[in-house]
């Protein structure tokens, strides 16, 4: 049945996004960044840890679709891994909560060196709405060093693909 | 007197649709006692305000709902626990948001309140400092030969929320899982007082991204019964679309999931396709893939866009064409089906002694859906199918998806040919009072309540349906292979965020 399937699939032709380059002002603004830390990372490949740090799940929603067909994370070299000892990216959501706040530190204490952080989303970048909890310790960087940002609430696959096409694009050049 | 009697001779309290019944510690205490000879008066949820601690139940024989309170006399009330043990979570939430212990508790330990927020019972009417560092949370224990403990998380392997999960296991077999939360605790309830439905819509939103619309959905309609607002007919009918494309397009995400769970990634691979091209279409219909801020109280923040409705049947026919094929792709592949049957089951018991809602109700069971009732419009007028299985399987908690996907597509047909003109929404007026709302979100049947204070909310609670599934998880993965639990929890799908308020 699956062969059958699969088949058909070879017929319709690809369903994956298109590439488009990524954010050439971004790029080049990392890359300075980078080039001035010297943290340069190995390669044109990345590997992923997500963190979810207090988030309400809607970022996690839009990251799992990043690992679908449509848009295909691996094209670029990038892949999610299980444990933040193979990572070379955090992609941390949420408003840090007072209870992820240890769990963060420690996940990014796990990473080797060097190591970018993605803040994915308006509650990373500040708290978002959260903003003013007594739970909440406020953006990814009220725990952690932040690289770069992604927008949105939460933002979209395309957002998010951008958005890790800067970092190994900047990775590349630095 | 019967458990229902007992609570309907408390004082009634003005409540939207339904009054609330202060009893006294005596008559709180009768009803826990007749509560225990029962079954049919099931608990849904257990709250608390500053003065009171609230509880809402469902007497299924006559398919009545009721609201108890009774007032905390010296930080204490009676607890719910023995003779519902669904209220263990809720007793144990209670105690760490606003400071009132349930008097002979099943459990006491501590469970939102991991000693870091610098204050203790932060919705008290005066949260105190807390007293320096938290006590280690002790996990409950199993004894036998050759037991030992496998501790995961709260960060986990995966793309997920966060959350810890104890294991005791012999072997390769879990003799007891506890699972422990919290860790997503925003403080959302504190950030909704003081602000207008508006404005606090915002959170309800955002207590669990999948389920933003049916959050939404729930805390207007305890807005508008608060303010005795009715949403326009047109409001009423976009709500429905939004909650059945958002049904939709989680069963579809979770159908893959699942299936990927069980180390087979094509299923994975083309219900992901479908689940993207429904939030497309969502998109194209109202502007957001997830419809976040799209439902507001007193009706709906935008029409959907021309292109709509045909991005949306564009997305249903697309899935209605292949999914028999998906189907049989599952039913042949006895690898796959042998890691779904006879796994992770729930029996239809203990499904109904924690009143569980949604896919892991009715794959044990269950039938009841919020739709219909209590039931809102549009829903009264439309026909649809409630699916019930009694197998209580991973498997059967597949096929539930499945049939709901199948009654979704129908619902938004019927809804999207028959859309009634008119206004989107009704400006809610600046009063004082008290409302009870509910929606059925993919997850199963989601309630809020709230009080309105000259048009504020004064206190609120949102009840997300994983409060009475998670502990169903913690037994159904009882007997089974440790290898098996990613497989049971995502059957499960359950929230954390969602509980984590
Ligand atoms: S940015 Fe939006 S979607 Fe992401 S965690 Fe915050 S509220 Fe949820």
């Amino acid at each position: 049945m699956v062969w059958r399937h699969i088949a058909r699939t070879l017929r319709h032709g690809p369903l994956t996004l298109p590439a488009v380059p990524a954010d050439e002002a971004a790029t080049q603004a990392l890359a300075e960044r980078l080039h001035a830390t010297s943290q340069r990372l190995l390669g044109r490949s990345l590997s992923i840890r997500q963190v979810d740090a207090g988030s309400c799940n809607g970022c996690e929603l839009e990251i799992q679709m990043l690992n679908s067909i449509v848009y295909d994370l691996e094209r670029f070299g990038l892949r999610f891994v299980a444990s933040p000892r193979h990572a070379d990216v955090l992609l941390v959501t949420g408003p840090i909560t007072k209870n992820m706040h240890e769990a963060l530190v420690r996940t990014w204490n796990a990473a080797p060196d060097p190591k970018f952080v993605v803040a994915v989303g308006d509650c990373a970048i500040d708290g978002g709405v959260f903003k003013g909890s007594y739970a909440i310790t406020g953006g990814v960087d009220s725990a952690v060093p932040v690289d770069l940002v992604v927008r949105g609430c939460p933002p979209t696959p395309a957002a998010l693909l951008d958005g890790l096409r800067i970092l190994i694009e900047a990775n590349a050049r630095a | 007197m019967s458990a229902a009697d007992l609570i309907r001779a408390g004082a009634p309290q003005p409540c939207q649709p339904w009054p609330r019944h202060l009893l006294t510690t005596e008559g709180w205490q009768a009803m826990a006692v007749a509560l225990a000879t029962t079954p049919s008066v099931e608990l849904l949820g257990l709250w608390a305000d500053t003065r009171e601690v609230h509880a809402l139940f469902h007497e299924t024989t006559d398919g009545a709902f009721l609201l108890a309170s009774v007032a905390v006399e010296a930080g204490w009330y009676p607890a719910l626990s023995p003779v519902r043990p669904a209220a263990a979570w809720f007793e144990r939430m209670v105690h760490d948001l606003w400071g009132h212990s349930a008097a002979d508790g099943l459990d006491s330990r501590t469970w939102l309140d991991h000693g870091k927020w610098g204050q203790v019972a932060p919705l008290s009417a005066r949260p105190a400092a807390s007293l320096g560092a938290a006590e280690p949370l002790e996990f409950l224990t199993a004894e036998g030969e050759d037991i030992h403990q496998i501790a995961v998380g709260p960060v986990h392997a995966g793309t997920i929320e966060p959350g810890h999960f104890r294991f005791h296991a012999q072997g390769e077999t879990v003799v007891r899982l506890e699972i422990r939360l919290g860790y997503l605790h925003k403080g959302t309830l504190g950030l909704m007082r003081g602000k207008s439905p508006r404005a606090a819509a915002r959170f309800a939103a955002r207590l669990s991204g999948d389920s933003t619309v049916a959050h939404s959905i729930a805390f207007a309609h305890a807005a508008e019964a608060a303010a005795f607002a009715e949403p326009p007919p047109r409001a009423r009918a976009l709500r429905a679309v939004m909650a059945e494309l958002e049904r939709i397009a989680n069963h579809l995400g979770d159908c893959g999931a699942i299936c990927n769970d069980a180390a087979f990634p094509f299923l994975l691979a083309r219900y992901g396709w479908h689940r993207e091209s429904m939030l497309r279409a969502a998109a194209t219909a109202f502007g957001h893939r997830l419809m976040m801020d799209c439902v507001v109280p007193g009706g709906v923040a935008l029409d959907i866009a021309p292109e709509g409705p045909a991005a949306i049947l564009g997305a249903l026919a697309l899935l209605e064409r292949e999914l028999p094929n998906l189907l049989r792709v599952y039913d042949d592949y006895s690898s796959l089906v042998d890691r779904m049957v006879t796994t992770g089951i729930v029996e239809p018991p203990l499904a109904a002694a924690f009143a569980a809602g949604g896919f892991v109700g009715r794959a044990s069971g269950r039938s009841f859906d919020a739709r219909r009732s209590p039931g809102y419009a549009p829903y009264d007028a439309l026909a649809f199918g409630v699916p019930v299985l009694t197998e209580g399987d991973v498997d059967a908690r597949v096929r539930i998806r499945i049939g709901e996907i199948r009654e979704s597509t129908l619902l938004l047909r019927a809804l999207l040919a028959g859309l009634p003109d008119g206004a989107l929404s009704v400006p809610l007026p600046m009063t004082s009072g008290e409302g009870i709302g509910w929606a059925e979100g993919f997850r199963g049947d989601i309630w809020h309540w709230l009080r309105l204070d000259g048009g504020q909310i004064a206190s609120a609670f949102m009840r997300d349906p994983s409060w009475l599934q998670w502990p169903l998880l913690q037994s159904a993965i009882r007997g089974n292979i440790v290898a098996d639990l990613p497989l049971c929890n995502k059957s499960f799908n359950c929230s954390y965020s969602g509980v984590d308020l």
